[in-house]
């Protein structure tokens, strides 16, 4: 590929990170930056989704079993094996994508699609709470707790800027990696499978290979928001690690942003949780409210920009250039 | 007939295929061969089981019964990718574009059977899009394009994937006259450029210009085979089409019957 296609495709991604890599030095605010950071987490976990979903068309209701398996793994592997949390965290990735690969091949193999998948993933994560609920080695329902230990090390920091600057390195290191699926073969072969399973297959794609490709690096993506939330909170227990609201989160976020597309995730998580932000300095904390703020913006989005975000944004903009012409 | 010792081995040999639905038997028993470098036909009326031959042949279904030898080699129990690798490409009668992708991107994914390279395959995309005659819509969404070129669409998808036998499953079908005309010639240059063809068709006068061999499928059974106008004057073939005692009435009647 050219220098400038190369610029075109990267460019906008380096732009965006040299922005929200400023968010800190503009501000000193604790509150501010702990709301990007939850932003960003959840971003993450939805670009994990995304790409599963928006580029292979397979739709998860349960991205919370991967998620879970992150946060868990990394809070059990420090506190009851004494695992460097880096270490740990580099195994709840692993492990997250494992799980990934497990319910992949159930699913994928016995041939689930559209729904079933979904509901099958749906079950999963379900399962995967009760168990983590009733288990001792998760802590059963009293959870499991990091120690704090404030020490870089220990990947405890002083700073919340910190924390924002790995979690966005994160969610930039996913925006190159999803740039890069859709300009090799293994994008296209996904995309193939979600505009047409059977016609991917008459062309010589091995759909069970490249659907479970997707749902290992999905999982692992989703599963490194989770072990991020652990080491930013120090805390997990069920019905946060394995609990519906990030399933509903994570699909949520690039179905609002823009499905399929790079930037999707990260738009909707940053208007989500700007709007709910907003909300709570409006309304005050009426509980439930921003549920009830997702669900109406999920009605309007679905609605009016079946796109997304940025659907909408290209259509605007085809708008106004028609209207000057 | 030549000697057995001198029989060039065909490339496709279906033996003895059966599919049964069940209690429906669609493919019984039906045995047909595809020489290298031919275009075979395969006719018969509407629910012959020619589309289910056809997936047999692609690996979509697999055989109740019977072997299918690709190259010599037994090939009923590969998934339908594999054989694609080993040359075996295909088009659906009721066409399956990638909807939201462009020409270019839908041929494409068909390159990248060969071509690892992104921009590889799209260069490669540009090339076979030239040869079905769709270079002036590659950017066009495919579900902008019209029958005839969907039609276009999946005779490139499945020429990128460089096949070494091309099912076409009724790529006429749905096609004006004139459009015929425009994709005969298509056809042709595709197995000039060394693709063997094995075609169902019902628009007759394609399969008597195109075919070298025909085979017919009536009820599950191969009832004949041989030379298009051979087949077509056979008279178990006639009374397939047209129902019983009809060849003799034809041939009493002449034109006129």
């Amino acid at each position: 590929m050219s220098g400038s296609g190369r610029l075109a495709a990267y460019g906008p991604i380096l732009a965006v990170a040299a922005a929200l890599a400023m968010v800190p030095l503009l501000t000193g605010s604790n509150t501010v930056l702990n709301a990007m950071v939850t932003a960003l987490l959840i971003g993450l976990a939805g670009q994990g989704w995304n790409i599963l979903g928006g580029y292979g068309g397979q739709f998860s209701f349960g991205h919370a079993a991967f998620f879970g398996t992150g946060a868990y793994a990394t809070a059990i592997l420090q506190a009851r094996y004494g695992v460097n949390a880096w270490a740990a965290f580099a195994a709840a990735v692993a492990l997250g994508s494992l799980a990934g690969l497990v319910i992949g091949f159930l699913s994928f193999r016995s041939g689930l699609r559209g729904s079933y998948f979904a509901l099958v993933t749906l079950a999963f994560a379900e399962v995967f709470r009760i168990i983590a609920n009733a288990t001792p080695i998760t802590g059963a329902a009293a959870g499991t707790l990091i120690r704090l230990d404030v020490r870089p090390e220990n990947f405890q920091f002083a700073s919340r800027a910190v924390f924002y600057w790995i979690v966005l390195a994160l969610v930039v290191a996913v925006l190159i990696l999803t740039r890069m699926i859709e300009r090799n073969r293994f994008g296209a072969w996904l995309v193939a499978i979600r505009e047409n399973e059977d016609a991917a297959r008459a062309l010589g794609v091995d759909t069970l290979a490249v659907k479970l490709q997707a749902i290992g690096l999905s999982a692992a993506i989703t599963a490194a928001a989770g072990a991020f939330y652990a080491q930013y909170f120090l805390f997990v227990d069920s019905s946060i690690a394995y609990g519906t609201w990030i399933s509903v989160e994570a699909l949520l976020v690039p179905i609002i942003g823009g499905l399929g597309t790079v930037f999707g995730p990260l738009v909707g998580a940053l208007a989500l949780h700007g709007l709910a932000e907003v909300t709570r300095l409006v309304a005050g904390r009426i509980p439930g409210i921003d549920l009830a703020l997702y669900g109406t913006l999920l009605v309007l989005v679905v609605a009016f920009a079946p796109q997304g975000f940025q659907g909408l944004v290209r259509r605007l903009g085809a708008g106004l250039g028609m209207a000057r012409r | 007939m030549s000697a057995p010792l001198l029989a060039v081995e065909p490339l496709l040999a279906v033996e003895a295929a059966t599919k049964r639905f069940g209690g429906l038997t669609a493919v019984d028993a039906a045995s047909l061969t595809v020489e290298r470098g031919s275009i075979t036909g395969l006719i018969g009326p509407n629910g012959a089981g020619k589309t289910t031959l056809f997936t047999l042949i692609s690996g979509f279904e697999r055989p109740s019964a019977g072997r299918i030898l690709f190259e010599g080699a037994d090939i009923a129990g590969l998934p339908p990718h594999e054989r694609a690798r080993r040359g075996i490409a295909r088009t659906f009668q009721i066409v399956q574009p990638f909807a939201g992708l462009t020409v270019r991107e839908n041929i494409a994914v068909g390159a990248h059977l060969r071509l690892r390279d992104r921009d590889a395959a799209l260069a490669e995309a540009e090339r076979v899009a030239a040869l079905v005659g769709l270079a002036e819509r590659l950017d066009a969404p495919a579900s902008g394009l019209t029958v005839a070129g969907r039609k276009r669409l999946e005779l490139a998808r499945a020429l990128a994937t460089r096949p070494v036998l091309l099912l076409l499953d009724e790529v006429l079908a749905g096609l004006n006259p004139s459009e015929v005309r425009d994709i005969v010639p298509v056809v042709r240059a595709i197995r000039d450029g060394g693709v063997t063809i094995l075609m169902v068709e019902h628009v007759m006068q394609a399969v008597m210009s195109l075919c070298d061999t025909v085979h017919v499928l009536a009820q599950g059974r191969i009832i004949a085979a041989g030379p298009p106008a051979v087949v077509t004057a056979n008279p178990i073939v006639i009374e397939a089409y047209l129902g019983h005692g009809a060849a003799k009435r034809l041939a009493r009647g002449g034109v006129h019957g």
